[in-house]
């Protein structure tokens, strides 16, 4: 039985400029490259794929299993896409996972590139993060310099370029092929699959695209073998996690735990839900996966566990809300959201989404019907399913979980005329004497 | 494939148009910039940043820079440099103020924050102050939440806000005093952080912290408790950060 929290990726963190390569190395950085290259390219896919490791940015598709997916066959050069456009509305893991031990991600890019033997990888971060931004490239730069980058690394007679490629603002991108086109030169919208990025991705060549926490794993998997990994987490779902908590809780932040950890737990190890409240819905992976209420406290957090009760484990994104809060007002913003970043391919999304505002805008002043609801659940029904990608399913998931949950609240706007919350009471200066 | 354009081209550009900066130096970089890639048009969105660097705002002359560097219809970049936010076509402060108004952030005070800032600075949405110092907009996630409610100048993180911390803030940015961000750098001007972003390196990256306290909590109670991942920690008892 692991520890409660098990610090591995964010294990140095701590540690005094962890973010440069001399401090990475005294932490035992680039030992699990050296290990890697002394293997061959599929038995490093194999250990990985043994590992259980699960991709962490969402979807949790074994990660070996995609590599695997590689045809090693097909004479187009293959590449590797980190995922860094960390965007959806909860998720912060990977921006302090960047900021602080940026070479954790970029020895796992070697030795995924290496497993799938790509020539070129790049990593696709967000603009909107400079200083990750600059970190990003300074360690590519110092692993450039150490010969862990480039011609014949170490001596295998393995060569690979790294590229650190900003973004320019559009939650979309986070989407694997939208990111794809966006990573061409185009406008992120989604593309059609199949054919799946690991046949035609990346300029129609064969391509991985793997979460940053998912890469970040890697070495230490590599380094310590893939039982160390599955011993920790649960059936299904192995290893530890960053799980990020925020909103209504005494000490918001990053706890890496293994897999399977219960939210009771989590917000005990946080300092408990703001004095004074308690909790009233909470998401369990970002905006996208079904919102959870008090109920739920004691669902193992881990794929099955969170599927169990009808949501997702997303990104582990954990945003704690207490009864300060109005749930209307907090699914209408989110839609706003969804409609902002919605890139207008598919019908259903690109309009369904300014539908749902408009009703949504209603209710939450007032202004709405009983029958509102009963469109606004149709909508959803029309909207889930009937796009490209998984934007729009994002967007409905909120709303009837939410209607599902606390249908009483929605009915209170319009019996109340409006909505029965101070939206002052769930601000952090609240008690703090300070006003707006 | 066959569209992309495998090498940059040589195509002259005229760049001596209107008020335009960009130079036969800028031209230069965004080829350096296409030559990063497999595919040249890749570099599109880091020449539009580097765009963004010289000439304050995506202007006409930038787009066609970028088209004729790229092969492409000025049309073309036009699409993909209106798709994306931090694209700008109009002329942007030296500071560019985000206030997270998503859903977290929001209920937080985040929208009292974006509300008290329209006020005192007598903007709107998306608009630049008189004397063309600080513009202001509204955020979506920035991946924070743990610092809630968030801001950001020119993309650098400032956690934890009040509507009187926000105040202060831009006042000492429009009073040209240095200003910290709590996990990043001095705050340099919109358009050098541009330039980071179209992949030009500032030498800053060491500057500030491993993270803030929200980011170290989770570690800090284990380092408490002695709790570590099976094998133990080669890091519990290292020299630490403040």
């Amino acid at each position: 039985m692991a520890d409660t929290l098990t610090p591995v990726l964010s294990d140095n963190w701590d540690q005094i400029r962890s973010w440069q390569l001399s401090s990475y190395q005294r932490s035992g950085g680039y030992d699990a490259l050296r290990k890697a290259l002394a293997m061959q390219p599929a038995d490093v896919v194999a250990t990985v794929k043994d590992s259980g490791l699960r991709g962490r940015g969402g979807a949790g598709f074994p990660t070996g299993m995609k590599w695997s997916f590689i045809p090693q066959d097909n004479p187009k050069p293959k590449y590797l896409v980190v995922n860094a456009d960390e965007s959806e509305p909860g998720t912060c893991k990977d921006i302090p996972l960047m900021l602080a031990s940026p070479h954790t991600l970029v020895e796992g890019v070697i030795i995924a590139s290496y497993a799938i033997r790509a020539s070129v990888a790049f990593i696709y971060v967000r603009g909107e993060v400079l200083h990750v931004v600059r970190r990003l490239q300074q360690a590519v730069q110092e692993a450039k310099d150490a010969g862990y980058i480039g011609q014949n690394i170490l001596g295998s007679g393995y060569d690979l370029d790294v590229v650190v490629h900003a973004g320019a603002g559009a939650y979309i991108c986070g989407e694997e092929t939208a990111l794809l086109d966006s990573l061409e030169g185009r406008r992120g919208q989604p593309r059609l699959r199949p054919p799946f990025p690991a046949v035609a991705g990346l300029y129609g060549c064969p391509t991985v695209i793997n979460n940053v926490e998912s890469i970040a794993s890697v070495p230490v998997i590599i380094k310590n073998g893939a039982d160390w990994f599955s011993s920790m987490g649960t059936e299904k779902s192995k290893g530890m996690t960053l799980y990020s908590l925020s909103g209504h809780v005494t000490r918001p932040g990053q706890y890496e735990a293994p897999m399977g950890i219960t939210l009771r737990e989590l917000i005990d190890l946080a300092g408990g839900v703001r004095e004074g409240h308690e909790l009233k819905f909470w998401t369990p992976g970002g905006s996208s996966t079904p919102l959870l209420t008090s109920e739920h406290l004691d669902v193992p957090l881990d794929y099955e566990g969170v599927g169990s009760v009808g949501s997702m484990l997303g990104t582990k994104a954990l945003q704690i809300f207490d009864d300060s809060v109005c749930v209307v007002r907090a699914v209408l913003r989110w839609t706003e959201f969804y409609k902002h970043e919605s890139c207008g391919k598919c019908t259903p999304c690109r309009e369904g989404t300014w539908w749902l505002v408009q009703i949504l805008e209603r209710l939450e002043h007032g202004k709405g019907t009983e029958e509102d609801l009963v469109t606004l659940l149709d909508l959803c029904e029309n909207i889930t399913g009937r796009s490209f990608c998984a934007l729009a399913d994002g967007a409905t998931a909120p709303i009837a979980s939410s209607i599902a949950h606390f249908k009483d609240e929605y009915l209170a706007h319009f019996e109340n005329g409006g909505c029965p919350f101070d939206p002052m009471a769930s601000t952090v200066f609240a008690t703090a004497g300070a006003s707006a | 494939m066959a569209e992309n354009h495998t090498t940059a081209t040589d195509k002259t550009v005229p760049y001596s148009t209107g008020d335009s900066k960009i130079t036969d130096a800028t031209i230069a970089e965004m080829r350096e910039i296409a030559a990063r890639y497999p595919v040249a048009r890749s570099a599109l969105l880091p020449m539009l940043h580097l765009v963004q660097s010289v000439e304050g705002r995506v202007t006409p002359e930038g787009i066609e820079a970028c088209a004729d560097v790229l092969g492409l219809t000025g049309a073309e970049v036009s699409a993909v440099a209106t798709f994306y936010t931090m694209y700008k076509r109009r002329p942007v402060g030296d500071y560019h103020v985000g206030v997270c108004t998503n859903t977290l952030c929001a209920v937080m005070g985040g929208d009292l924050i974006f509300d008290r800032l329209k006020q005192h600075l007598d903007v709107g949405n998306d608009e630049t102050t008189e004397d063309g110092k600080i513009t202001l907009e509204h955020l979506e996630c920035n991946a924070a939440c743990d610092y809630a409610p968030v801001m950001m100048v020119n993309w650098e993180f400032f956690d934890d806000m009040t509507p009187e911390s926000a105040t202060q803030l831009v006042d000492d940015l429009r009073d040209g005093n240095e200003v910290k961000s709590p996990r990043g750098a001095t705050i340099c001007t919109w358009r050098e952080a541009e330039r980071v972003l179209a992949g030009y390196a500032d030498g800053r990256a060491d500057e500030g912290p491993t993270g803030g306290k929200a980011t170290l909590a989770g570690l800090r109670l284990a380092r408490e408790r002695g709790w570590t991942a099976p094998g133990g920690s080669s890091n519990a008892d290292t020299q630490k950060e403040d």
